[in-house]
């Protein structure tokens, strides 16, 4: 493929591309994000190629192996195109059939279909975009990934990829750049929310030959996966982003810092950026404008506080990722000492759609304070995890419910934790609140990156904090003493109040202790740790009470305060736990009563799962003592005996 | 690990000293832990001073300075597969086999370690071992998985 020169080299290249595409023809799209593949996704795709190749259908039908679409609860999972029907929790047995029926003979078939959850007529869904799930979404940003193999750039092409470089280098005005994105409103996705726009017109006038502009996917909150999932299924949508934001900014250098715990979006980014740089994306001259512009891709080392941008700076240079007091802002002062421009991942990747539709087409969705969409990761205790990406103002009852389709199990829901170890928990009574970055802030929480983590009746909150904290006193880089010092206290009164020694007055003096360490820490992760504390004790006070006052957790997860006990009435010596229990802490025998030895429990849960529904012998206790052993003779089920 | 493969992994980053962290990442994933003379001979090629190369092996979660069990465990402890009971799956699976995070067995079987999330969620909790997945994992469960390695 030569070197693109010009826009009109560039459109008459992607008539090409389209033409030589018919939409017709049936086409595989497999999902072989990192969710699918560690479903099995790969067997799928070898069945498929070799069934393909059995029924010599090699050039009837076309398979493309795709980025995240983000139903990553059935995967691993397939669309059909041009019909659009779609295949959940394929395996690689299925490929037969598949071939066979639905390529082939065009017929659906059934068993691999959504089935709506809830109805007795067992309803089926065949088109993806007709599932709840989708439904119920706005997919500006990841609705491509499904559409295009993130290994091949004429995909993105097909899509209208690249045209918005093209209009903004050869068109526009780099200032008219940074006014479209000002106008766009665009907050930045990656926690804070601070207004790109401004952000950009910062570095912009900062006098200085030499700019960088940088893509944080240092995407390190646990239980999100949002620039993942960009960046692995759509990684041209980013670099033309970057590409666009480095014209308006005036930087010839750019950079991805992605963790190195993501290698499928290591391996994708890289094969765009050579991809680019071949058909003059990249490089010098791009499109015949005279802009030049390189990206280089740095692996983060496993290091949480690196997504803080002024410590993803000290790490790229090749140092302990430190932060660095602001001011100067890294607009001004960034990168090697020359004004610098961080975005998020996702911020990125609104800036082509920006380019291509007008700033309206932002504005005209989301809140008066937050527009567009924001991509959550949805995961926990609930129905539908995944990927969703839904317009700014919707409810969280709303993400939770429809799109989330609600709680597993029939168990209740207790709260939403967003925002990650920034975040905090939401209860119910604030479900119907908007998602928007200033709502979010009121009930105690963030929007941050896009995590979004489910709890139910299951959840200790206090456990949940505790949690949090041992995470930021691990990932604390002990730069500041209020953020190491204070987060290691806090973490330690927490551990005393879940293993039964907490005190009366400790609540208070965590509620202290947040103060100090939010306000003196040097960096977001020290001002942003109380955040979980603060929220679960607000919301969820009693239950932190239960555990100082009556050494109890009422959500049975504190492993100090609960105990295992198997209830002499129910149990009818089955055996089952017996073999199972991982520390043979039971003891019995055939017809024989079994009995925790509380000694030796470990207290893993495992009697608890294992011990049928319909004896439901293994119960949890918390608060209370366990009740002696009944004795010995007593322990004998006599056979056959239908007396209780 | 042989000298000609570290002077290789230099040469690709022209022996500049600010792609420290990539060049000891190449190493730790070719060789799978940073011997000593390794670090001592990155240090002479990049000119970085050994005691800048200890603090950064030592901040990075990615590096390690201790040989690997011929398995790598991970288990995820992101916030989903901590809800879901990945505490304990990690206390089972260290019974099980006798060490803890970050430690390594005397037969150099098994290296142990917690990740903070590989994002899959929809699977939680999750154990990976040698880098594939075991999703929904549950403490008996992860007996019959580990039993299979050998």
């Amino acid at each position: 493929m030569p070197r693109i020169n010009s826009p009109a080299e560039l459109e008459a290249f992607r008539k090409d591309i389209i033409s030589k595409r018919d939409r017709n023809k049936p086409c595989i799209a497999v999902c072989t994000g990192t969710g699918c593949l560690a479903l099995g996704a790969a067997n799928v795709v070898t069945a498929l190629k070799k069934e393909i190749k059995k029924q010599r259908l090699g050039t009837k039908v076309d398979l493309r192996e795709t980025g995240c679409p983000g139903f990553c609860e059935r995967g691993p999972l397939l669309v059909i195109y041009p019909e659009e029907i779609c295949y959940l929790q394929v395996q690689p047995g299925d490929a037969e059939e598949i071939i066979s029926q639905t390529i082939v003979a065009k017929k659906v078939i059934d068993r691999l279909l959504y089935v709506v959850p809830s109805t007795k007529s067992d309803e089926k869904i065949v088109r993806e975009s007709e599932i709840p799930f989708y439904k119920n979404q706005l997919r500006n940003l990841i609705g491509n990934n499904i559409k295009l193999d993130p290994k091949s750039i004429d995909d993105y092409l097909a899509v209208g990829g690249y045209a918005a470089l093209a209009k903004a280098l050869c068109q526009e005005t780099p200032e008219h750049v940074v006014d479209l994105v000002k106008s766009s409103k665009l907050r930045g996705r990656g926690g804070a929310g601070f207004p790109a726009g401004m952000k950009w017109e910062f570095a912009r006038k900062s006098p200085n030959k030499t700019k960088y502009v940088i893509v944080n996917a240092d995407e390190g909150d646990p239980g999100a996966f949002m620039d993942r999932a960009l960046l692995e299924g759509n990684p041209h949508s980013v670099l033309e982003g970057l590409t666009i934001g480095a014209y308006a900014i005036g930087a010839h250098e750019g950079y991805i810092y992605v963790r190195q715990e993501y290698p499928l979006a290591v391996e994708n980014a890289g094969i765009a950026i050579k991809q680019a740089e071949k058909y003059g994306f990249l490089g010098e001259n791009i499109l015949g404008s005279g802009f030049d512009f390189t990206i280089t891709m740095h692996q983060g080392a496993g290091a949480f506080v690196c997504g803080e941008e002024t410590a993803l700076l000290s790490s790229l240079e090749g140092k302990p990722g430190e932060p660095r007091p602001r001011p100067p802002y890294p607009a001004v002062k960034g990168l090697w000492g020359k004004p610098t421009n961080i975005n998020n991942v996702e911020t990125w990747a609104n800036i082509p759609l920006i380019i291509n539709n007008g700033a309206d087409f932002l504005t005209s969705i989301g809140t008066e304070g937050s527009k567009g969409t924001k991509i959550f990761s949805l995961v926990g205790k609930v129905n539908n995890t995944g990927l969703v990406e839904v317009p700014m103002g919707i409810t969280l009852r709303d993400i939770i419910y429809k799109v989330g389709g609600g709680i597993p199990e029939g168990k209740k829901f207790k709260a939403v934790q967003t925002g990650g170890p920034s975040g905090g928990c939401i209860p119910e009574e604030h479900l119907d609140i908007k998602v928007d970055f200033d709502e979010l802030a009121k009930v105690g929480a963030i929007m941050g990156s896009g995590g979004m983590i489910v709890m139910d009746e299951d959840t200790c909150m206090v456990d949940v904090a505790k949690y949090f904290l041992d995470f930021l006193s691990d990932e604390s880089c002990g730069k500041c003493s209020p953020c190491r010092e204070g987060i290691r206290q806090m973490l330690k009164i927490l551990t005393n109040i879940s293993e039964g020694r907490g005190r009366e007055g400790d609540i208070e003096l965590l509620e202290e202790l947040s103060e100090a360490t939010g306000d003196a820490s040097l960096c977001a992760l020290g001002r942003t740790a109380p955040n979980p504390v603060l929220s679960t004790i607000r919301y969820f006070r009693d239950e932190y009470e239960a555990h100082i006052k009556e050494k109890r957790c009422p959500a049975y997860v504190c492993k100090e305060l609960i105990s295992y006990y198997i209830d002499p009435d129910k149990c009818k010596a089955c055996m089952i736990c017996l073999r199972k229990c991982p520390a043979e802490a039971i003891i019995g025998g055939k017809n024989k009563i079994h009995v925790i030895d509380q000694g030796k429990c470990t207290k893993c849960g495992t009697c608890f799962e294992v011990c049928p529904d319909r004896f439901g012998a293994v119960t949890r206790l918390s608060g209370e003592p366990v009740p002696p052993s009944i004795p010995e003779e007593k322990r004998i089920i006599a056979k056959k005996s239908k007396k209780k | 690990m042989s000298n000609g493969k570290i002077d290789k992994i230099i040469d690709k980053y022209q022996g500049d000293a600010g792609s420290l962290i990539q060049v000891l990442l190449e190493i730790q994933s070719e060789n799978r832990w940073l011997p000593k003379e390794a670090l001592d001979k990155v240090s002479k090629k990049l000119k970085v001073p050994l005691n800048r190369i200890q603090h950064i092996v030592t901040f990075y979660k990615a590096f390690s300075l201790l040989p690997k069990g011929r398995h790598e465990i991970h288990i995820c402890t992101g916030t989903a597969c901590h809800v879901r009971g990945a505490p304990r799956l990690l206390d089972s699976v260290q019974d099980l086999i006798g060490i803890r995070p970050g430690e390594t067995d005397l037969d150099l079987k098994f290296s142990l370690e917690t990740v903070n999330c590989v994002g899959c969620c929809a699977l939680g909790p999750v154990m990976v071992v040698d880098g594939e997945y075991h999703g929904k994992m549950a403490p008996a469960k992860s007996e019959e998985v580990l039993k299979s390695y050998d």
